[in-house]
């Protein structure tokens, strides 16, 4: 691995992007206009206030998710990634690289999406906006490393699409955004422990309200850094040079 | 024992005794063959030879089940092979959605290669008109070349081309097929499958290939008299008829201990390819 090729990597990501202005605006806009939604149906209700913060978990979270598996799996079908394999570039490289680019993305993403919802629907925040930031970000990140980690097991566009349901959804319904956590079956509960998206909910929701200090919320970030390093070495591991 | 050592220093590429399997299909079944250095090897068949299948063994990017392939030396796949070898598929596999030049500035970057190669490989290939296009709105044989270039880049010593001019018209064709000379005389070795017979005459040796098996591994001429035919297409059918391939090989002579089956295969003028780099 050589940071050469990871920077050449992340560079050559969103020079492609830089071509494809329609896919720029559907990133940095839809989550925003979904957190606009459902501001908007709540509106006369207090609802909001209470499920707003897990919406900035939830909408980048999908959507860096989908972008970031079907953009990779379409480099392992295009015979691109093949190429890059038999040159000299490390896994690492390729799957930092992605990593780079789309965590940069997310920035930007998330950015709008937090202002939106903060300073357009009116979503009350009590502790930090840096660190509701932060945490939003690190959210984004984890869909896009857990993207990474699913384009590994697919083998077409429509496999990596049905990942979605079994990988996304079950945290999602888990998560405490229908119910508190603490209240779900014993069993449910203590598999909403292992989910990672729980955690980006716990602490967006703990900023939101200023219920807890700075290090409970950092300590939930450490998880879910956590869970973003893992997915990505696994990732890479998953990369083959020879193939069948 | 001179022979021997000659024969193995000569080659760019000696495979022996390779086993692949795809699925349940034995797709290689036992191959044994050399590309000599600084020759343009042709690697023809119909389609579901194996052709691909041995292309990507010589890669490296292939799992096989059993046997030995070296490649200028190494075992195929070796780290230090990565920036030595180039291989083009078939289907062009360049980002569509960049440009002629992002395309290759990036596989430059990757393979470590001069700033100045991507120039150099943009002239050789004629893409100097469509540098700044998007791959994606290219004709397909544009695309071709641009895979081409991207294999170009860092003067690799061995070349391994799968079926680079399908779908091109024939001025083209010829274009290309001077370029591979030019390569060859430069001391690149090029292996270049094809199923279109009449690229045969273009190549130095043949390798004809049928149902993962070698029918032939011998010169063009070599081919022709054996067969007692004039065109290759007519020698692939004589070869099937027969039953008994025409293996007069390098890496026949080099496993035989090197007594003298291999008259008719043209002595390589020995060229240290870091010269021509």
């Amino acid at each position: 691995m050589t940071l050469t090729r990871t920077f050449a990597t992340a560079g050559r990501v969103l020079a492609q992007i830089r071509h494809d202005p329609r896919t720029i605006g559907l990133l940095v806009v839809v989550p925003s206009l979904l957190i606009g939604l459902v501001a908007w149906i709540f509106t006369d209700t207090d609802v909001f206030s209470g499920i707003g913060p897990a919406m900035i978990a939830l909408f980048p979270f999908i959507v860096m998710f989908l972008v970031t598996s079907i953009a990779t799996l379409r480099e392992r079908r295009s015979g691109t990634l093949e190429r890059l394999l038999s040159m000299p570039l490390g896994k690492g490289d390729f799957i930092l690289g992605y990593a780079l680019a789309f965590g940069l993305l997310a920035v930007v993403q998330t950015a709008v999406a937090v202002s939106f919802a903060v300073w357009v629907c009116g979503l009350e925040i009590s502790g930090s906006i840096w660190l509701l930031f932060a945490v939003a970000v690190a959210d984004a990140l984890l869909g896009t490393a857990l993207g990474l980690l699913a384009s590994a097991f697919a083998r077409t566009e429509f496999q990596v699409v049905q990942f979605m349901p079994v990988l996304v959804f079950p945290q999602i319904l888990l998560g405490g955004i229908f119910i508190p956590r603490d209240q779900l079956p014993a069993v449910l509960e203590a598999i909403s422990e292992w989910l990672p998206l729980s955690y980006a909910i716990d602490a967006l929701q703990a900023v939101a309200a200023d219920s807890e200090s700075t290090a409970w919320v950092v300590g939930k970030l450490l998880v879910i850094g956590a869970w973003i390093v893992g997915s990505i070495v696994v990732g890479s591991v998953t990369l083959r040079r020879r193939t069948p | 024992m001179m022979n021997n050592a000659d024969a193995s220093g000569g080659a760019a590429v000696v495979v022996r005794g390779l086993h692949v399997r795809r699925g349940r299909n034995e797709v290689l079944d036992g191959l044994s063959l050399a590309v000599p250095r600084g020759r343009i090897v042709g690697l023809l068949g119909p389609s579901g030879s194996g052709k691909t299948t041995l292309m990507r063994a010589i890669v490296g990017v292939q799992v096989i089940r059993s046997g030995e392939i070296e490649v200028l030396g190494l075992p195929a796949g070796s780290t230090a092979l990565r920036t030595r070898v180039a291989y083009v598929t078939q289907q062009p596999s360049v980002y569509d959605d960049l440009t002629v030049r992002q395309n290759l500035r990036y596989f430059r970057r990757v393979l470590g290669a001069p700033a100045s190669d991507v120039e150099r490989v943009i002239g050789r290939t004629e893409l100097g008109p469509v540098a700044e296009r998007l791959v994606g709105t290219l004709s397909g044989g544009q695309r071709g070349r641009v895979s081409l270039a991207a294999a170009l880049l860092g003067s690799p010593e061995l070349l391994v081309l799968d079926e680079p001019t399908v779908g091109l018209d024939p001025v083209l064709r010829v274009e290309l097929w001077a370029l591979f000379r030019a390569l060859a005389d430069d001391g690149v070795t090029l292996l270049v499958s094809s199923h279109v017979m009449d690229e045969a005459k273009r190549c130095d040796r043949l390798l004809l290939m049928r149902d993962g098996e070698l029918l032939a591994d011998d010169t063009v001429d070599g081919v022709l008299e054996v067969t007692g035919t004039d065109d290759v297409e007519a020698a692939f059918l004589r070869l099937i008829e027969r039953g008994e391939p025409d293996l007069r090989s390098p890496a026949e002579a080099a496993d035989a201990g090197g007594h003298g089956r291999h008259a008719a295969s043209p002595a390589p003028a020995e060229r240290a390819p870091e010269e021509s780099r």
